[in-house]
């Protein structure tokens, strides 16, 4: 195909890109949309003409080149084609997240200036109208979704149907316009700018240029082999870099079809039907889909249950050998593809993964198992850890070097480097502009080599190259041995089992290492059901000596595995409490994403910490709590401490790193 | 300040059109019960209509009435200009009412698109083994009528469900399952008896919406019992409250809310 000679031939804007691809395969699909129960379906020829009818009724209204167009809503084919319309009129669009509360918008929106905003539907227009007060640069509002609309003041709103119909009613007078404006678009003009959400302070917004955003599409492209005969399901939130890069990126680089579905609750209805060849999702999909698969077998006739734990021991053996494409004796690849035709097939089949060629997880450390259970099914499930800054890609996993615990090598035309304290940096193609008015963290970040700093800590594995993700890089310290102290490495651990909700691990600057854990209650309390252990509350089944014992048994595990790794072996924890109340944002405990506030936690439970390391076997203790309508109370509680095993390790190995 | 005649404008300036559906001194007694006692009122077209009371008003009865099911003793009822006369159900329902139960009645072992479909009923044509062989007009009936019943699927945001039996669902889903079997006929009237009863605040939020949205997208003109007084103030655009069968007050949620006789109906009258 053309796109794999080296170069990008003349094609340095999307809209170029968007304008080869309708001439030279103009009735392939485009984009796909379920909609009244039906897959409607857009050809590139028919997308390029939608998109030009769009940017001239944006023209017409009066977008300007150097504008910015916020874009707001679900993932839509007509959403897509804002992007692409704007970047056409010399504007450049900044796609924001759907579910923003309405203040965070007027942040965004006042940071860019954006002077049109582009929305999906009522809900969003009624954001966007309550923030217009603070927001004296915004003219106009287009919105897909007429509905409930009806009555709202018409003269800054328009529905977006309407403006195409106008661009293409005023074609005669802006047709030169447009191409002119297109015309102009560099290799270094702004394709897009991101905000990212950023978990400490505002959201920067991170600006792509058409090189960093095309560049990107098509190293990885390549990587990975992508054909413009590739299905993808679009579904992740659209302000999201990664959605960018695979919904527009690289469906526009290689021709392939964004499928949009039907709502955010069919997604999985659509997924099957759509089946996709290239899909990328969050761990916290692929654990869902494995957490149903499970429980609806327990619910099936026992031949079939016996057969699909034959076979899933099967493939757990070989399956991902084959996938890796290692030896495998003749024998196991017949059983295998037995097994593919009564078990793996039709479970594939099931979850929508019958076509799948490359699928990607990346976002959050993935729990082997369930890494392992899709890859073993034969689906090349594959890790990758990048950044908005980055353009996505960092590094990726190649085809048949892919394990769980690392996330590969870098991705192609990436230099990456450590540091002395472990950080992560990396330049490439794809390493972006600036944040936009923002040249004190633009400098922070990148460097004037181009070297951008990730914040995360890892290190390249000698043996096989791959990089492996410790830790965020203000988080790792050291031990009072001079040892290397990365908590989030051990947590992780500790949460993939599933009866573990939250851990803490503490240990900087210490001796050794202590752990906070919370259980998850669905989970122990369904095992306490099966296992007829009564109990009134959390705090009573978080003591109860069971609980303890299988926690302690998890912890020991992890002990062992840490172990295994010379550079972190110190972590192991020696000593761990089972808390009596879960971690909780709305006790400042954690950030409303979830994420535990360590310092907090720290302090809130210091007498905790200290019985940890004194070395007293129980521990008193009273703990201010909020409940959820505001009211304060406190829980009174008195928790075993327990000693964990762990395997000795000579801490001169560590010091030699 | 409502005329006879003409329409008039509410406050939140929509147009409300002439008299659709007029009760005209209705009475209903179930042997020696007297369950409506003499009431009239006018439904206009386009407006929400709401009928309140306490338990045992007569609220039900007085929905049935205007659905045709039950036929008063006394009194007439005119629809779109002209007296009805006695009627079968299904006769109420080409007249293009349509309306939904305070009880759920759905077929429970159904998906939820072929219950949907059943609100069509009156739309198809096509005989029983045209539609089995699904041949000719009968095809192209169906297509037809399951694109409106995807619209409304679409509107009521139930495409999640659509495949779904109905006895898995949840009570609040089912409610808007029957709403959407209704709208399915695209009703020029209608009728929803307690549409909220039972169900959570986020449930009440989203039907309150739904039902804003029939009214303003479909022009639907809908008269709807209701339990929940600070649902019916601010849906309705006006307001007839029933005690014990009689009609104690009538007009915009405002009016009714000063009137004497319907506080003491709610919150009881003091006797010294």
């Amino acid at each position: 195909m053309a796109q794999t000679q080296s170069g990008t031939g003349g094609l340095q804007s999307l809209p170029a890109l968007l304008h080869r691809n309708a001439t030279e395969f103009g009735s392939s699909p485009a984009y796909r949309e379920k909609e009244y129960g039906i897959w409607q379906c857009w050809s590139w020829a028919e997308t390029e003409a939608e998109i030009e009818a769009l940017a001239l009724g944006l023209i017409n209204l009066g977008v300007n080149e150097g504008d910015f167009v916020a874009i707001i809503g679900r993932n839509r084919p007509y959403l897509y084609w804002s992007m692409v319309a704007v970047q056409m009129v010399g504007a450049v669009p900044v796609p924001l997240y759907q579910d923003a509360v309405a203040e965070e918008m007027a942040y965004v929106l006042g940071h860019c200036g954006a002077r049109f905003v582009i929305v999906s539907d009522q809900e969003q227009v009624d954001k966007v109208i309550e923030v217009q007060d603070q927001l004296h640069q915004m003219e106009h509002v287009l919105y897909l979704d007429p509905r409930g609309l009806r009555k709202y003041d018409h003269h800054t709103l328009h529905q977006f149907s309407h403006v195409q119909e106008q661009g293409r009613a005023a074609r005669e007078e802006w047709f030169t316009d447009l191409q002119a404006r297109r015309d102009r678009l560099t290799y270094d003009s702004t394709c897009v700018m991101l905000y990212t959400s950023g978990t400490t302070g505002k959201p920067k917004g991170v600006v792509l240029s058409n090189r960093n955003v095309i560049e990107s599409a098509r190293n990885s492209a390549e990587f990975d082999h992508l054909t413009r005969n590739e299905d993808i399901l679009s579904y992740l939130p659209m302000a999201w870099v990664g959605d960018f890069i695979f919904s527009i990126g690289q469906a526009y680089w290689c021709g392939f079809c964004v499928n949009c579905p039907e709502s955010a609750d069919t997604m999985m209805t659509d997924l099957r039907e759509i089946g996709p060849t290239y899909f990328f999702a969050p761990p916290r999909v692929f654990e869902g889909q494995l957490t149903n698969v499970m429980i609806r077998m327990e619910d099936a006739s026992p031949l079939k249950q016996r057969m699909f734990h034959h076979f899933m021991a099967h493939a757990k053996k070989v399956g991902g050998r084959i996938l890796d494409g290692r030896q495998v004796g003749a024998w196991d690849r017949v059983k295998y593809a037995l097994g593919n035709l009564l078990v793996y097939g039709p479970l594939k089949d099931t979850l929508g993964y019958g076509r799948i060629r490359v699928g990607y997880t990346a976002g959050e450390a993935i729990g082997p198992e369930i890494f392992e259970f899709y890859r073993s099914l034969g689906i090349n499930l594959k890790q990758l850890y990048g950044q908005t800054e980055a353009t996505v890609f960092i590094t990726v996993q190649p085809d048949g070097e892919v394990r769980a615990d690392t996330v590969g090598v870098p991705a192609p035309d990436v230099e990456i480097r450590i540091a002395d304290n472990g950080e992560i940096f990396y330049r490439s193609p794809g390493t972006f502009v600036e944040y936009y008015k923002n040249p004190e963290s633009t400098a922070s970040t990148k460097d004037e080599e181009g070297w951008v700093a990730t914040g995360d800590a890892g290190f390249f594995e000698e043996d096989s190259g791959h990089l492996r993700i410790i830790d965020r890089a203000k988080d790792v310290g050291k031990m009072a041995d001079g040892a290397m102290f990365a908590p989030k490495y051990v947590e992780n651990k500790l949460k993939f089992y599933p009866d573990i909700l939250e851990a803490v691990v503490f240990g900087n600057n210490r001796d050794r290492c202590v752990a906070f854990i919370n259980i998850d209650l669905s989970a122990v309390g369904n095992w306490a059901e099966r296992n007829n252990i009564a109990y009134a509350s959390y705090q009573e089944l978080a003591g109860h000596p069971r609980v303890l014992a299988s926690i302690q048994e998890h912890v020991e595990a992890v002990n062992a595995s840490v172990a295994e790794d010379p550079m972190l072996s110190g972590c192991q924890v020696h000593r761990f409490v089972v808390l009596h109340k879960e971690l909780d944002a709305d006790d400042g405990e954690m950030t409303r994403t979830r994420k535990v506030r360590r310092r907090i936690v720290e302090e809130k439970f210091a007498d905790i910490i200290d019985a940890l390391y004194d070395g007293s076997e129980k521990i008193s203790t009273v703990t201010e709590v909020t409940y959820e309508d505001g009211r304060k109370g406190s829980i009174k509680a008195t928790l075993e401490i327990r000693d964990a095993k762990v395997v000795p390790v000579t801490p001169q190995q560590v010091a030699a790193e | 300040m409502l005329d006879a005649s003409e329409g008039y404008t509410t406050e939140d300036g929509r147009k409300i059109g002439g008299v659709v559906m007029e009760m005209k001194n209705i009475t209903l007694r179930f042997g020696g019960v007297v369950a409506i006692k003499e009431i009239s009122f006018d439904i206009r077209e386009g407006e929400i209509r709401a009928i309140i009371g306490p338990n045992g008003a007569g609220k039900s009865s007085m929905l049935n009435v205007i659905s045709g099911f039950y036929l008063p003793q006394e009194g007439e009822v005119w629809f779109r200009g002209e007296r009805r006369p006695q009627m079968k159900p299904f006769e109420v329902a080409r007249q293009g009412i349509a309306r939904t139960f305070q009880n759920i009645a759905l077929f429970e072992g159904m998906s939820v698109l072929d219950n949907v479909m059943t609100g069509r009923l009156n739309h198809m044509k096509s005989g029983l083994f045209a539609q089995a062989l699904w041949k000719g007009r009968a095809e192209a009936e169906e297509s037809a009528n399951r694109k409106v019943v995807e619209n409304v699927i679409d509107f009521l945001e139930i495409q999640h469900i659509r495949k779904t039996p109905v006895s898995r669902l949840p009570y609040g889903l089912k409610k808007r399952v029957e709403l959407a079997r209704a709208l399915a006929a695209q009703p020029k009237l209608l009728l929803l008896d307690e549409p909220m009863a039972g169900m959570n605040v986020e449930e009440k939020e989203d039907m309150s919406r739904f039902i804003l949205d029939v009214n303003d997208e479909f022009g639907t003109t809908i008269a709807l019992i209701e339990h929940d007084m600070g649902v019916v103030m601010d849906l309705s655009d006006r307001v007839v409250v029933m005690d014990y069968g009689r009609k104690i007050g009538d007009g915009t949620p405002d009016e009714v809310r000063g009137n004497q006789e319907v506080i003491d109906a709610y919150l009881g009258v003091s006797h010294d």
